[in-house]
């Protein structure tokens, strides 16, 4: 792989485990994801996606391995978590404030000099501006998913984990979606995706794992998944609980 | 890498605008993370504003505390009992139960839609987010004693002066830092367990005992006109129960965390 | 990165090494109460015997006075050996993370539950005889009710939190903070007594007792404190065994 030696990956593991009592959620992951790459994840229900994508977050800390973001070891602190954004199939809104109020004050936590203006700016890129005063509970489900998207992307994170995103989300919010994490990929962000919708994925990955029962059972390229075939390759690995 | 969000040339149909950047400014090294006293005052702000547009705990906690009065009033007759000696009881457990009214919402609504995690993963520290709830709770409780100890002043007749006033607003001061401290790690708990609303009361109550009895002992001696020195030793209890319990109610919050 | 098959063992560490659910400790399925509770339970007949028959009756307050050597004992186990070591553990607890740590805490206050009911059921019965009300507003009995609340309030939140890893947090904290409160409600109950002057009653544990009294009382606090060892050990097993079933009946999650 080609790059400066010396400019840190935006996502590294190795032998990355989390492990809740008795039970090893995450149970040895190895990640290497560069900025402008995204990393899809599948797999069924239970499967430690999405503790994995907390313990990146620095929401939880890891029981073992390595894991590195942006060359910062986690757990990390503040500095970690001001270079990630995560996005869920919950809102994490509040629901009696305007979409213009969510963003500000997700901006202001991060401790942007401009709180007001970038979070118009993110706004505007999710194309709801003209949405910015209702208060959220007052829009669509497909409305919401954007305003919280402008919400994780305020502050221009360098690394998106995203969980679930297309919940609910209705072909025009999917769109969107899509096209707003592509934008964010040629940027410089690396993602990493985790999602039942394989074709979403796909569209977005550049290199595709299935995990299962806290690790990774294939990990390959994009290149080298035949998307027409895929989705009967993944039901065989996984079972019928895919 | 501090590459601006440019959006890439595109002949493809676009829903999205090709917006501006965001500002160079605000690369993750560059910008500074509130620290925990700022991010408080953030969350705090928040929490208010929620209040503001929702309206509805303040609104019953308000009406609890005048029919509260009320029923007191009522019931035992302040022509038999001096109103003195019946007031200060009437106030603070009016205190009581309104302070704990509000106390479920604080983190009630960080759970419905996950927001919570939304603050956990900010930059910011997890003693700014308690700090920041407790500062909007302590907020919220003031606000309900504004109409609360009027209401009694005004059904029990009481006239306290200006200096008994201030005296009072002092001691309501330093017994809602007490109430809302323990109450608002309590709440953070309480929220995820069964019967949330129901455990926050059995856990709190126990700890509000020496709030309460130190602030209606020295409501006593402030309505009663009697010299302050009586009332000295009950202050000092307060003051000594806050310092205590903010700084270990703060500590104990991160615990509360899953890590 | 290597395929696995589906069908392999979930509890598998990361090494490779795999473990079954774990058996209890040795002895933690047998008799929960074994030789120490009935050492326990022959010392706490010995003290009450030697309280009822071979002391002096007490020339003020007559045979009442005689209950003092429960409750006094009881009080003094439920505050600094129960309660003390709940609070000891829930820190040790949050330091170190151990489990077994958590389970102590937890049966110290279920064993300290009962001792502060014994306190709360003697002292009325005590006070009725002397004083002729069954609550005075005694300090040190309002005191203890308080107490009694707060053990109440630990175990109810204990019931209410479902994930041991949570349960064993939340009742830490509660616990430590509880520690902290407890000498200001002893502040408090002290300072309204001060100022307002309770009818002067007489202290059982005045200095000028004589000798047989107070060697009936430590005995009586020795008989206390190790029934109380005994009840915890047997509280604790049975807490063992529980999580083990527990553990085997939730699975691989």
């Amino acid at each position: 792989m080609l790059g400066l030696p010396d400019v840190p990956l935006a996502v590294e593991t190795k032998g990355l485990s989390r492990r809740f009592g008795d039970r090893w959620a995450v149970a040895g992951i190895d990640i290497s994801l560069a900025a402008g790459e995204c990393l899809a994840i599948f797999g069924p229900n239970g499967a430690g996606k999405t503790t994995l994508l907390r313990v990146l977050g620095g929401l939880l800390e890891p029981t073992g391995g390595i894991a590195r973001v942006d060359g910062m070891a986690l757990p990390g602190d503040v500095d970690v978590r001001a270079r990630v954004g995560f996005i869920s199939h919950y809102t994490m809104l509040y629901p009696a404030l305007t979409a213009r109020e969510n963003v500000e004050f997700a901006a202001r936590l991060q401790g942007l000099h401009a709180p007001r203006a970038a979070a118009s700016a993110a706004l505007t890129r999710l194309r709801v501006l003209d949405r910015a005063d209702t208060p959220v509970r007052a829009l669509s489900r497909g409305l919401q998913q954007r305003v919280s998207i402008a919400r994780a992307f305020v502050h221009s994170p360098r690394i998106v984990l995203l969980d679930e995103p297309y919940t609910g989300l209705d072909a025009l919010g999917a769109t969107a979606l899509t096209t707003a994490l592509e934008q964010l990929k040629a940027a410089g962000a690396a993602l990493i995706l985790v999602t039942h919708h394989l074709e979403e994925g796909l569209a977005l990955a550049t290199s595709v794992a299935v995990m299962h029962e806290g690790r990774f059972i294939r990990v390959e390229p994009r290149e080298a998944v035949d998307a027409a075939a895929y989705a009967n390759q993944y039901r065989d690995l996984v079972g019928a609980d895919g | 890498m501090n590459a601006p969000l440019a959006s890439p040339p595109s002949s493809r149909e676009d829903i999205l605008t090709t917006g501006t950047s965001a500002p160079a400014g605000d690369a993750p090294d560059v910008r500074r993370h509130p620290h925990t006293l700022a991010a408080a005052w953030i969350i705090a702000r928040k929490d208010l504003a929620v209040e503001v547009r929702t309206r509805s705990a303040f609104l019953s906690a308000a009406v609890f505390t005048v029919l509260a009065a009320a029923i007191f009033f009522y019931t035992w007759d302040p022509t038999a009992v001096p109103a003195v000696d019946l007031a200060p009881g009437v106030v603070w457990v009016i205190f009581t139960f309104s302070g704990m009214l509000g106390l479920h919402r604080s983190f009630a609504g960080e759970l419905s839609d996950r927001a919570i995690d939304a603050l956990l993963g900010a930059p910011i520290s997890r003693e700014g987010i308690f700090l920041g709830k407790a500062l909007a709770n302590l907020i919220f409780v003031l606000a309900v004693q504004l109409v609360a100890v009027p209401a009694v002043l005004l059904f029990y007749n009481v006239d306290i002066g200006w200096t008994g006033a201030a005296m009072l607003a002092g001691i309501t001061v330093l017994a809602a830092i007490g109430l809302v401290i323990v109450g608002t790690l309590f709440s953070a708990m309480a929220v995820n367990t069964r019967l949330a609303e129901l455990l926050l009361p059995v856990i709190t109550l126990p700890f509000l005992v020496p709030v309460v009895t130190a602030a209606a002992q020295a409501t006593v001696v402030i309505m009663n006109g009697r010299p302050i020195a009586g009332a000295v030793a009950w202050v000092r209890l307060l003051a000594a129960f806050d310092l205590v319990f903010v700084v270990a109610c703060t500590l104990a919050y991160p615990f509360t965390i899953e890590r | 990165m290597g395929t696995t098959s589906p069908g392999e063992n979930l509890l598998a560490t990361p090494t490779g090494r795999t473990q079954r659910g774990a058996p209890g400790p040795p002895g933690a399925t047998g008799n929960a109460f074994g030789w120490l509770f009935w050492l326990a339970v022959l010392c706490e007949l010995a003290s009450l015997a030697r309280a009822l028959l071979f002391t002096p009756i007490e020339a003020h307050q007559g045979a009442a006075q005689k209950i003092l050597y429960i409750h006094a004992a009881a009080a003094f186990t439920a505050l600094y050996l129960a309660f003390a070591l709940m609070a000891i553990t829930s820190v040790l607890y949050l330091w170190l993370g151990d489990p077994k740590l958590d389970r102590v805490a937890a049966s110290a206050a279920e064993v300290g539950l009962a001792f502060t009911t014994v306190v709360l059921i003697t002292g009325p019965l005590w006070g009725k005889p002397i004083w002729g009300t069954w609550w005075s507003g005694d300090a040190r009995l309002t005191a203890t009710l308080f107490l009694w609340l707060i053990i109440l309030g630990y175990l109810i939140l204990r019931q209410a939190v479902e994930d041991r890893a949570l349960r064993g947090r939340y009742s830490a904290v509660l616990a430590i903070l509880a520690g902290l409160l407890v000498p200001f409600i002893h502040l408090t109950v002290y300072l309204f007594r001060t100022m307002h002057p309770q009818p002067i009653m007489l202290k059982p544990s005045a200095p000028s007792m004589p000798a047989e009294m107070f060697r009936t009382f430590v005995l009586s606090f020795g008989a206390s404190a190790l029934l109380f060892v005994a009840l915890l050990r047997a509280r604790y097993r049975l807490a063992v065994s529980a999580d083990a079933l527990d553990t085997s009946h939730q699975g691989p999650a």
